[in-house]
C-alpha cells in the first residue's frame, strides 16, 4: 500500500509535466487543426533556458520559471509567424510537415549552440534539496514545487480560456473561424495568443524537469512530446481538461508499470494505450462524436 | 449606403461574380435572389471581408471599404447572420450574443441590445444558460440574428434564414426580420425563397450564374412572368 503510494505520487509529478505540454498540443490542435511537432521543442528550449539562468545568471528558480516560460512564449509566437502563418490556407499535410521541419531545426540549432551533450541542472538547495516524510512514503520538495505550480497554471489557463476576451475569442475561433471573424475576432491574433499560452506551459515543463530529473539534452523532447500527445488524444484532442486528465493518467500508469513491472515496458503500455483509445473511443476520453443539428 | 461597383470575385479558376453592381439604401430591405450557386452567398461573403474581390469596389457610407479587414467591417457597421446559422455550438446562447458584442466596449448599450434581443426572441432569453448546439434549427437562426444584431449594425446581412425551416417559423423569423428593419436597421436579404422575399423587401436584385439579370421593386418582381415561373411555381 504504502509503494502504491508513494508510486502514485512520483506519477502526479509526472504526469504534471506530460499535462502542461500535452495543453499546448491540444490548444493549438483546437484552433488550427495542426499537430505541432515543434511543440516538444519548445519545451526542450524551455528546459535550456532555465539551465541558462539558473547556471549562468545564477538566479533562483522562481525568476528562472517566469523567464523562461517568458521566452518559450515568444519562440512559439516567432514559429508560428515565421513558419505556420504563410501556410494558413495550404493542405493539412503541407503544414504538419513544416512542423516536422521545425521540430528538427529547433533540435539541431540547439545542438549546434549548446552542443549535444547531456548537460546537469545545478544541485538544489535549501528548501529545494528538503523532502517531507510520511511513514515511508517520502514527497520531495521537488515534487510538491511541479504539483502545486502545475495546478497554478492549469487555474490560470481555465480562468483565462472562460473568463477573458481573448480566452472567448480562442474558443470562438476554436468551434468556427470563419463565424468568429464575422463578430470581429482578429483570427491571426488569436492563433498567435494560443501558441504563446501553450509555449509558456511548455517552458515551465521543460525547467521543472530540469530541476526533477537534473540532466537535459538537445533531444530529451521527442519521447515526453510524444507521450503528452498521446495524452491529448487519450483526453480527447482539442479539448482543455481532456489534456490534464490525459497526461496525470498517462504519468501515473507509466510509473506503476516502471514500479510493479519491468520499467522496459513502460513506453509499450503507454503507446498500447495510444492503439486502445483509437480504437474503442477514437474521439478521446472527453471527446464527442459531435452531430449537427440542422 | 451600401454601393457595390463592379466586383468580379474567383475562386481558383471560376469565375463567381462576373461584375455585379448594385446599392442598398439607409432603411430599406433589398434582396438578392437566385438559384443556388448563383454567386449570392459569395456576394455576402465579399461586403463581411470574408472573401477578398479580384477587381471592383465596396463603398459603405461613403467609404471606400474594398480593403478594409472583416474586423474594420464590423465596426463600421455592417455584420452578418450566415449561411447555415454557424452558431458557436459548445457554447451557451449568452456566450454567443456576447461575442456578437465583441469589438464594442459600452457595457450599458451592450446590456440594452441584449434586452432588446431578448425582446425580438423570447425564447433566447429561457435558454441564455444553454449551450447554442442543443437549441432547434428555428432557434439557431434566432440565435443566429440575434448574434448579428449585438454588434449594432447599420447594415444587416442575412443569409438564407429560412432555409430548414418550416414554414410557419420562415414566416415568424420574417416578420421579426421586418420589425428589426421598421426599428432602423437597413438590410440586405439572400434567400432561395423567393416569394417570402419578394413580400417584405422594398427592392430586389435577380442573380444567375454570377452576374445580376433583373432589378426591380419587391411588388414588381412578384408580378414578372419570367419571375414567377423561374422562381415562384408558376
Amino acid at each position: 500500500m504504502e509503494q502504491l503510494l508513494q508510486q502514485a505520487i512520483n506519477g502526479i509529478s509526472l504526469g504534471s509535466i506530460y499535462a502542461l505540454i500535452a495543453l499546448g498540443y491540444t490548444m493549438v490542435y483546437g484552433i488550427i487543426k495542426l499537430i505541432n511537432f515543434a511543440h516538444s521543442d519548445v519545451y526542450m528550449l524551455g528546459a535550456y533556458f532555465g539551465y541558462v539562468c539558473m547556471t549562468s545568471f545564477k538566479l533562483d528558480f522562481l525568476p528562472s520559471l517566469l523567464i523562461s516560460m517568458i521566452l518559450c512564449t515568444l519562440t512559439g509566437v516567432i514559429v508560428e509567424k515565421v513558419a505556420y502563418k504563410p501556410l494558413r490556407n495550404a493542405t493539412r499535410i503541407a503544414v504538419l510537415i513544416t512542423a516536422i521541419g521545425v521540430s528538427l531545426f529547433i533540435e539541431y540549432v540547439t545542438m549546434a549552440i549548446a552542443g549535444a551533450n547531456v548537460r546537469s541542472y545545478p544541485p538544489q538547495k535549501g528548501l529545494f534539496a528538503q523532502s517531507v516524510n510520511l511513514g515511508n512514503i517520502n514527497i520531495t520538495m521537488q515534487q510538491i514545487i511541479i504539483v502545486s505550480i502545475t495546478i497554478i497554471l492549469m487555474v490560470l489557463l481555465q480562468f483565462i480560456v472562460k473568463k477573458t476576451r481573448i480566452g472567448k475569442a480562442m474558443r470562438a475561433v476554436s468551434i468556427d473561424s470563419d463565424a468568429a471573424e464575422l463578430m470581429g475576432i482578429n483570427v491571426n491574433t488569436t492563433i498567435s495568443f494560443t501558441f504563446a499560452l501553450g509555449s509558456a506551459l511548455a517552458g515551465a515543463a521543460g525547467i521543472m524537469v530540469g530541476i526533477y530529473y537534473n540532466s537535459i539534452n538537445p533531444l530529451m523532447g521527442m519521447l515526453p512530446g510524444l507521450k503528452a500527445f498521446v495524452a491529448a488524444v487519450f483526453g480527447g484532442i482539442g479539448i482543455i481538461p481532456g489534456a490534464m486528465i490525459g497526461g496525470y493518467f498517462i504519468g501515473i500508469v507509466e510509473v506503476l508499470v516502471s514500479g510493479y513491472s519491468n520499467s522496459m515496458y513502460r513506453d509499450g503500455v503507454v503507446f498500447a494505450i495510444l492503439i486502445l483509445v483509437l480504437i474503442l473511443k477514437p474521439a478521446g476520453l472527453l471527446g464527442k462524436n459531435t452531430r449537427e443539428k440542422v | 449606403m451600401l454601393e457595390i461597383k463592379d466586383i468580379n470575385v474567383h475562386f481558383g479558376v471560376i469565375h463567381a461574380l462576373k461584375g455585379i453592381s448594385f446599392t442598398v439604401n439607409e432603411g430599406e430591405i433589398v434582396t438578392l435572389i437566385g438559384a443556388n450557386g448563383a454567386g449570392k452567398t459569395t456576394t455576402l461573403r465579399t461586403i463581411s471581408g470574408l472573401k477578398k474581390l479580384t477587381s471592383g469596389s465596396i463603398i459603405f457610407e461613403g467609404k471606400d471599404i474594398t480593403n478594409a479587414s472583416a474586423q474594420d467591417r464590423v465596426k463600421l457597421g455592417i455584420s452578418q447572420a450566415p449561411e447555415g446559422r454557424r452558431v458557436f455550438s459548445s457554447m451557451t446562447v449568452l456566450e454567443n450574443l456576447e461575442l456578437g458584442a465583441f469589438l464594442r466596449k459600452d457595457k450599458k448599450g451592450i446590456a440594452d441590445d441584449l434586452k432588446m434581443v431578448y425582446e425580438h426572441f423570447p425564447i433566447l432569453a429561457d435558454r441564455r444558460k444553454q449551450a447554442a448546439g442543443t437549441l432547434s434549427g428555428g432557434e439557431q437562426q434566432m440565435l443566429a440574428i440575434g448574434r448579428a444584431l449585438m454588434s449594432r449594425p447599420r447594415l444587416l446581412l442575412l443569409d438564407e434564414p429560412s432555409m430548414g425551416l418550416a414554414p410557419l417559423l420562415v414566416q415568424e423569423i420574417f416578420n421579426i426580420i421586418k420589425d428589426i428593419n421598421k426599428a432602423g436597421t437597413t438590410i440586405l436579404l439572400v434567400e432561395q425563397n423567393a416569394s417570402m422575399a419578394l413580400q417584405i423587401a422594398n427592392r430586389a436584385y435577380v442573380m444567375e450564374t454570377g452576374s445580376i439579370v433583373l432589378s426591380g421593386t419587391g411588388q414588381e418582381l412578384m408580378q414578372s412572368e419570367d419571375i414567377k415561373k423561374a422562381y415562384l411555381g408558376g
